[in-house]
């Protein structure tokens, strides 16, 4: 009886660590797994260790709240995530594990004029790069979502939004497990409970890691730690531009469908959509301090129920289930920091704030394709961490500033 | 979570601002690289932190020292009252 079950286990746990890696990945999330499932596959590289300190998905990977879309504001942002929206399009069929990701819509509600005019920038923009996008009026709102409140007895009323059909929402713990799946059977190992201790650094190079199970000797690190990139770029002598703080979540009891679009307000922070199960999922804003510690808030509930209640006032009797945080690292700019530092062989994935999840599969593929090739792909090439020494920066601040 | 200001006393974090990790000003004329160093790149430390906070009850601002994992202030004063002022 035991055997079925060992048979079923998606991960094969790996033995020891081996003395050398040629690329040695360290967090186990969905980017960490994405880049090494595309090291394996567009690039043939398998002798590569991914490195977790917990279990696979345990930090961000497993905390967001799901919703892929690519309507951001900057035409490098938008680029960029449009690609991702394409690959999630196609990643259940290739990791042959079922991810759930439906694309039912994506609204971001404007409740000012001002905020109205933003939404049509970000609209021309994503037209321009012919991602499916377009500010809609209340009624338009009304008529696409019947179960939203859009009367005018609210502290703020809806004027309208940006309309995002292929935005979507996925089970994100799937996409950990498929990935993990395929790079497993790859040949690629993924050792949990590992962490990094330092790194092995002579003349400008970093020559390997040292760990909790023993040291290894690699080609190449990625750091793919989000919330804990400055720990980690600080043993590697990396100063980054990024300041760690919460985001916050919380999900009701499960209630029958009703709702299958995603709703955003910039001006309430907060964003809902119901999951497969049932459950209203609800965040907001990240806190106003920085902070590392994973304790949920009460005025954070206080505040999201508030506002969640005008959209939906049918909510009114819903109890919460779960309440959870998650860590986020901020980069001044709202735009991630990928790629190639100051100290060779070490690479970083950071700055990934509250919107990494959606970008996971894009960043696979052209953080591969970095560490294949060695020259940074086009895509990605505003996202350099050099950019904050040379002041060209890409400021995302009007469509990621509120977390969804 | 309750920080202490120097002025009102222990206040629920709402009613104050936290504006971020104490920094060194760099010189007078600095290049770009410390000068950008100075703006973007922060240390965000996992533990003891010196930082500056913003009373938005008594609209002073004040130093603090806090344990980033923990949540817990374990200090405030007020730079200009205190003989350390507000050298890191």
């Amino acid at each position: 009886m035991k055997d079925i079950f060992l048979k079923k286990q998606i991960l094969k746990r790996p033995d020891e660590l081996k003395r050398h890696y040629d690329v040695v990945i360290i967090g186990g999330g969905s980017h960490g797994l994405a880049t090494a499932y595309y090291l394996a596959t567009h690039h043939g590289i398998t002798n590569v260790a991914i490195l977790e300190k917990s279990y696979i998905g345990s930090g961000a990977a497993g905390r967001n709240t799901t919703i892929i879309r690519a309507n951001y504001r900057t035409p490098e942002g938008a680029a960029f995530y449009k690609q991702s929206v394409e690959l999630y399009e196609r990643l259940s069929g290739e990791l042959d594990f079922n991810l759930m990701f439906s694309q039912h819509g994506h609204f971001t509600l404007a409740h000012s004029d001002r905020s109205l005019v933003v939404q049509q920038e970000r609209a021309e923009v994503n037209k321009l790069l012919g991602i499916d996008s377009y500010v809609i009026d209340a009624k338009e709102v009304k008529k696409l979502c019947p179960q939203i409140n859009i009367s005018t007895d609210v502290t703020w009323p809806i004027q309208g939004a940006l309309y995002h059909p292929p935005g979507g929402i996925i089970r994100h713990d799937a996409v950990v497990w498929g990935f993990a799946k395929q790079v497993t059977r790859a040949g690629i190992e993924i050792h949990q409970n590992v962490e990094v201790t330092g790194f092995d650094i002579s003349n400008g190079r970093v020559h390997g890691v040292k760990t909790t199970k023993g040291d290894v000797s690699c080609g190449v690190v990625l750091s793919a730690t989000a919330g804990w990139s400055s720990i980690v770029a600080k043993m590697a002598g990396v100063p980054l531009p990024i300041i760690g703080s919460i985001l916050q979540a919380f999900v009701t009891e499960p209630v029958k469908p009703f709702l299958d679009k995603i709703i955003v307000s910039a001006q309430m922070h907060i964003y809902c959509s119901q999951t497969d199960r049932g459950e209203f999922l609800i965040g907001a804003e990240v806190e106003p301090y920085p902070t590392y510690s994973n304790k949920g808030t009460f005025p954070f509930v206080e505040y999201a129920c508030r506002h969640v209640l005008e959209l939906f006032p049918q909510l009114h009797a819903t109890k919460i289930l779960r309440h959870w945080t998650g860590l986020c690292d901020m980069s001044p700019d709202y735009s991630p920091i990928m790629g190639l530092t100051e100290l060779d062989g070490f690479l970083v994935d950071c700055g990934w704030g509250t919107y990494g999840f959606k970008a996971a599969p894009i960043v696979g593929v052209t953080l591969a394709e970095l560490i294949a090739k060695g020259k940074t792909p086009a895509l990605i090439e505003p996202f350099k961490l050099d950019r904050f020494y040379t002041d060209t920066l890409v400021s995302e601040a009007a469509a990621a500033a509120v977390s969804h | 979570m309750l920080v202490t200001c120097p002025n009102c006393g222990p206040r629920e974090v709402q009613e104050l601002r936290c504006a971020g990790e104490s920094t060194t000003r760099p010189k007078t004329t600095p290049t770009q690289r410390e000068l950008n160093e100075y703006i973007y790149f922060r240390a965000n430390e996992a533990g003891l932190q010196r930082e500056w906070w913003f009373c938005r009850a008594c609209e002073d601002w004040f130093l603090a020292e806090r344990n980033t994992v923990t949540n817990e202030v374990s200090r405030t004063w007020h730079p200009a009252r205190s003989p350390e002022g507000s050298a890191r």
